[in-house]
């Protein structure tokens, strides 16, 4: 087994010093690999990235317990900006473009905290335009009037713009069309494949993200209660009663279930 | 009707009001990066103009008055983000908002305890007296002063204009603006900044502080400048700097004109609240301001 780039060890967090929202959680995320973070609303998701992103702390939410390392560095005591330096991004749920910027000089903000040469900016523009046309046909015009998919998009170029070695990417899905749904994930798709960007990917679609994803972890009430590979994740039945929909009777929580189904095994 | 008259009061007005403008960018700065309505910008402004003529008053030439000035001033600046608003972060507005109230007490009280409670002159070299070639043509009387001030201002804004759109510091300036937790999900600093948009406004003050110190004496009165600026914010939007000047010059103008005008009729004195109605006109019809920064919403 490679080395993780990503490494989440047990992590509790809590909300205005009295919500326990994650109770420990851990994962792994190898190096050039798509990792699934699956689970209802509410299970945790985005407090799980935003613990990674350090964007935690401008909601009033801590880490209490455990630690988060990126490539063997204990990384949650840098500001978000070090850490984009350092080749983490997020993209946060609901996209969240500059309103009243246009698309491209919302890309352009990616490439704030980078010392490089205009060249190498432009040349960078370029790729992202390679991956999302789209963008660069509505490249003049303000965020705010764009379409939902061109701001997902938007949302993803200007992360690619820190170049970063790893995205957390949450909720990329959220209300969009399924064609647009499998155009953005394709290109994360070959993002990950071109650019060797390491994708951590919060969804509740949990059908399309396990089509895409290398492995994952299905969270629930801020626990990880399972998680394999994503191709045996799709064909578990107890994943396919919950999270596909493949419903078999009336609905319980997820542990009951395993509890259940380990009974029944039992007296069988 | 006198139109020579109504030119020169018309075009007194639009000079007294690019005098709001400035006062006016200051608060638009702050209010476009970080969303804070900052009260203590006519202390900011108060504070400017009294370090400049104190130390003029020492013996140091108006350049070099000015120049330390303008250090202290953003050393205010970055001063006030590092202690007040940092600390701060992830507060309710008006927590921020209670914060410059207080402050504003405190740099009203440094002003004094530093440079005293007297009022004292600036002179800028330039005199509040008809400009004499345009007299002799026209016969229209516009003061040199004021047109000082214009061409301060205009320098200012562009300066300014240039800044945003071009800048990659403006640009991230207006990111901040539009999102902060998405500006530092892509690694702005954010308190980086607000530091700079605060040593800005600490510029912007010492301008506005140096002109109306040298019109109307640097004097407490001036603190209360911010409340001049109030109707123009909400005329021209307190998210726009060109919002703040087409504002100033709206305010200067009309409150001229209906001095002048309907004033008469009324039995005068309502310079000092007509701004006042027309900013009420324009936030029941445009609540954003005639420039402000439509409030996007989508669902
Ligand atoms: N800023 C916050 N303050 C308090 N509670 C929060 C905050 N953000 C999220 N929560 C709570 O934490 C739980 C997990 O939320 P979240 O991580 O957003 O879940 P998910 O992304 O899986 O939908 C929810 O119960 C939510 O109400
Ligand atoms: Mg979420």
């Amino acid at each position: 087994m490679a080395t993780p780039i990503l490494a989440v060890n047990n992590i509790e967090v809590i909300y205005d010093h009295v919500i326990l929202v994650l109770k420990g959680v851990s994962l792994t995320v190898e190096e050039g690999r798509i990792v699934a973070l699956l689970g209802a609303n509410g299970a945790g998701k985005s407090t799980t990235l935003k613990s990674i992103s350090t964007l935690l702390k401008g909601e009033r939410g801590d880490i209490t317990k455990g630690n988060i390392e990126f490539k063997g560095e204990r990384i949650d005591h840098l500001t978000p900006a070090d850490l984009v330096k350092k080749g983490v991004c997020q993209v946060m749920e609901g996209r969240h473009c500059f309103a009243h910027l246009s698309i491209e000089e919302n890309l352009l903000t990616g490439a704030y905290s980078r010392k490089v040469p205009g060249s190498q900016i432009r040349q960078d523009l370029e790729m992202v335009y390679g991956y999302f046309p789209r963008l660069k046909q509505r490249r003049t015009s303000l965020a705010a009037y764009t379409s939902g998919g061109e701001q997902q998009m938007c949302a993803i170029g200007r992360a690619l713009m820190a170049r970063p070695t790893m995205i957390l990417l949450d909720e990329p899905s959220m209300g969009l069309a399924p064609q647009i749904v499998e155009e953005v994930f394709a290109i994360v798709k070959s993002l990950n494949e071109k650019e060797g960007v390491s994708f951590l990917l919060a969804e509740q679609n949990t059908m399309v993200a396990l089509r895409y994803a290398d492995y994952g972890y299905i969270l629930e009430n801020g626990r990880v209660v399972m998680n394999g590979p994503a191709d045996d994740l799709a064909t578990n039945e107890d994943v396919k009663e919950f999270y596909l929909g493949v419903a078999s009777g009336e609905r319980k929580s997820f542990r009951d279930t395993k509890f259940y189904k380990r009974r029944k095994r039992w007296l069988a | 009707m006198n139109w020579q008259a109504f030119i020169e009061v018309l075009v007194g007005g639009l000079l007294s009001g690019v005098m709001y403008s400035l006062v006016a960018l200051g608060f638009v700065l702050i209010y476009k990066a970080s969303g804070v309505f900052n009260f203590a910008q006519g202390s900011m402004l108060f504070f400017a103009a009294m370090t400049c003529a104190g130390l003029v008053g020492k013996g140091l030439p108006l350049w070099a008055a000015a120049l330390v000035s303008l250090v202290v001033m953003v050393a205010l600046g970055l001063a006030v983000e590092k202690f007040v608003l940092r600390p701060m972060v992830a507060q309710p507005e008006i927590s921020l908002f209670m914060a410059t109230i207080g402050l504003s007490f405190v740099i009203d009280g440094l002003a004094q305890i530093i440079w005293g409670s007297t009022a004292m002159k600036l002179d800028l070299g330039v005199e509040d007296m008809p400009l004499e070639a345009l007299m002799d043509k026209t016969g229209i009387a516009v003061s040199q002063f004021d047109l000082l001030a214009a061409a301060v201002a205009a320098v200012l804004v562009s300066g300014l204009a240039v800044f945003f759109s071009k800048t990659k510091v403006g640009r991230a300036l207006r990111a901040v603006a539009d999102d902060h937790q998405a500006a530092l999900a892509v690694g702005i600093p954010l308190q980086r900044i607000w530091g700079i948009v605060w040593g800005v406004a600490g510029f912007v003050a010492l301008v506005a502080g140096m002109l109306w110190g040298a019109r109307n004496g640097v004097q407490f009165a001036l603190t209360s400048l911010a409340l001049k600026a109030l109707p123009v914010l909400i005329i021209g939007g307190f998210t726009s700097v060109p919002g703040a000047i087409v504002g100033g010059l709206i305010v200067g103008a009309s409150e001229k004109l209906a001095e002048v005008y309907i004033g008469p009729h009324v039995g005068g004195g309502i310079e000092a609240w007509f701004p006042y109605i027309l900013a009420l006109g324009v936030l029941l019809i445009r609540p954003e301001g005639l420039f402000g920064e439509k409030i996007i919403r989508r669902i």
